[in-house]
């Protein structure tokens, strides 16, 4: 895989925002607060960690990602596009009648594994393709994006268990903890916290990284597995709604749509970044 | 077709899925069985001695057990996700519909000891309500075999349908039902024996006791239809419209809630093909079993020889009043 700079991925970082947003006004619906927490950790992923692409996308050797906090697939559709899955002019259908560009992730696009979105799915999914992998010998590692809310979903914990079990250290789940959730902070409405200290007790290794720290992100999404026989999982603390500064830790943003005035602020701070990181780049 | 006067014992259906998945899968290394510490109760254990490294346990957690099916079919291997039907069709469904389905991935989900198989285990254990719940799930087709020779052949059409596919199975010995030799198609309902008096429409463990209500009636001159539907989905809309219009009624038998089971899938086509025949529902009524053994409860609810043969004659005589 041609190698980014830092700076190139966070330029990147900030386009894919743009985009995404371009995407959600124009839909007149999304998820942004969690796209916008999660996009740095899918251009990274996809970027610089991941071996697939639209030419390897049958091939059973491929690295897998599920993403399971499904909700978020306008960030997995501007990386998709921009990967060459297909072309970005697809995504003005988003929910359009018949278009296959649904509010959650399916088969229909390419590039999509599984269809996604109801919570507590991705990490058994993932377990399933990451022991296929280990009983044919093959080298591919499978990621899948959880949310923080979402591990009050039971089946996560199931999963958990029987992926220390059978020793699937191909699996790296990332927590998008972006600690919010729809009816507000996830601490309050079911703490799921200590998160690390439960995952450890179910055999997982568990680190830390800024999901905002594209260097940070890089460094630990390519070192994974940590500990031969052990799945990981990757806390990522994120900011929901990270980079448009009103909706930064704002919980009316987990699927609020700007408004127009809103829309072209947040476009105006967005190009003021990128201006920044090209002017630093020169 | 002659009514056989005496039906030969068979033996569990459970024990003839395991013993085709056991030759299936000496052809086959990309073979699974995932079970949910359900090896016991699925027969499977021979297969586990035999091929321990094509059985993948769970343990108790059926919706991981879905899951981890549907990952391991998206990299091409072979799935029988093996369940207590209870658990499995319902407990699971949303990764049935998502995961499996909506996916569209080939897991073969295999519901184990259906209907009241488990008797007084209580009505925590039976499955009367996954026919219901499965055929409102798109891209899944629904099978429930009725005896040894339906089970070799609905494991083996299965594993090459390459689609998403619901297997129900008892725990009982089944008579053979078939002549040796006999075909079987996914979506074609058999008729078992003609007659143009009464049809018995029945699916699984329900087919063998409306077999043998034939053979009563038949003593008295009434010549009855033995349909085994065992493919609930696609349904055999065609099998089930000339019943209807060949014979004077149709009773349906079903070890399953009457709701949401064959009976109205049936009902349903008829209404809309448009054709008004004296049709009755034999089932598990809206309420929680009696308590008993899958026999007891068979015979409180009708789904005997005897309870049927009685309901052939009260629809037929009802006919006549008219």
């Amino acid at each position: 895989m041609a190698s980014c700079s830092d700076k190139e991925l966070e330029i990147k970082s900030a386009v894919l925002r743009l985009a995404l947003l371009k995407y959600i006004k124009n839909a007149n619906a999304g998820h942004t607060g969690g796209d916008l927490s999660c996009i740095d950790i899918l251009n990274v992923l996809y970027n610089d960690v991941l071996n697939v692409s639209p030419e390897n996308f049958n091939d059973p050797g491929r690295d897998r990602y599920i993403q399971s906090k499904g909700h978020a697939v306008e960030a997995l559709y501007v990386v998709l596009a921009s990967k060459g899955f297909f072309p970005e002019s697809d995504l003005e259908t988003i929910g359009r009648y018949r278009s296959h560009y649904v509010g959650h992730p399916t088969r229909h696009v390419n590039g999509i594994e599984f269809n996604t979105g109801a919570l507590g799915h991705g990490l058994s999914i993932s377990a399933g393709i990451a022991l296929a992998g280990k009983m044919d010998n093959m080298n591919y590692r499978v990621f899948t994006l959880l949310g923080d809310g979402e591990l009050a979903e039971g089946s996560n914990w199931e999963a958990a268990m029987f992926a220390s079990h059978k020793r699937l250290d191909n699996l790296v789940a990332i927590l998008d903890h972006n600690t919010l959730q729809i009816t507000g902070r996830t601490a309050e409405v079911c703490n799921p916290c200590p998160i690390d200290e439960k995952f450890r007790a179910f055999g997982w290794v568990v680190t830390h990284v800024d999901g905002h720290d594209i260097k940070d992100l890089r460094s630990v999404l390519r070192s994974v597995p940590f500990v031969t026989g052990k799945p990981t999982l990757i806390i990522a603390d994120t900011i929901k709604g990270k980079g448009v500064s009103f909706m930064e830790n704002v919980v009316k943003w987990h699927h609020g749509v700007p408004d127009d005035g809103q829309y072209k602020a947040a476009v105006r701070e967005l190009e003021l970044r990128i201006k920044e990181l090209d002017d630093k780049t020169a | 077709m002659e009514i056989t006067d005496k039906l030969t014992t068979g033996r569990p259906n459970l024990e003839v899925y395991s013993e085709t998945l056991s030759a299936m899968a000496a052809e086959n290394s990309d073979l699974l069985v995932v079970t949910s510490d359900s090896r016991g109760s699925g027969k499977l254990v021979p297969f586990a001695q035999k091929y321990p490294e094509q059985i993948v346990e769970t343990g108790i957690a059926e919706q991981n057990l879905v899951g981890i099916s549907a990952g391991l079919a998206s990299c091409g291997k072979t799935v029988f996700a093996t369940s207590p039907a209870c658990f499995l069709a319902t407990r699971s469904l949303e990764q049935i519909k998502n995961d499996v389905a909506y996916s569209d991935y080939p897991v073969n989900l295999v519901g184990i000891s259906a209907g009241v198989s488990y008797g007084a285990l209580g009505s925590t254990h039976h499955s009367i309500h996954d026919i219901a719940a499965l055929r409102a799930v798109n891209n899944i087709i629904i099978v429930a075999p009725a005896d040894n020779h339906e089970t070799r052949m609905a494991v083996r059409a299965a594993a090459a349908s390459n689609k998403p596919f619901y297997l129900r199975f008892g725990k009982k010995p089944m008579p053979d039902l078939y002549d040796e030799g006999a075909g079987f198609d996914i979506g074609k309902a058999a008729v078992l024996t003609d007659g143009d008096d009464i049809a018995f429409i029945a699916f699984g463990e329900a087919v063998a006791p409306a077999y043998e209500a034939a053979q009563l009636l038949y003593r008295e001159g009434v010549g009855a239809r033995v349909i085994s539907m065992h493919t609930l989905k696609p349904l055999d809309n065609e099998a089930v419209i000339r019943a209807a219009l060949e014979c004077k009624a149709v009773i349906t038998v079903e070890e399953h809630s009457i709701f949401g089971g064959l009976g109205e899938a049936s009902a349903a086509v008829l209404m809309e093909e448009g054709v008004a025949v004296p049709f009755r529902r034999v089932g598990i009524p809206d309420e929680y079993t009696v308590t008993g053994s899958q026999s007891d409860i068979f015979r409180h609810y009708g789904i005997t020889a005897g309870g049927l043969y009685e309901s052939a004659l009260r629809i037929l005589k009802s006919q006549l009043k008219d």
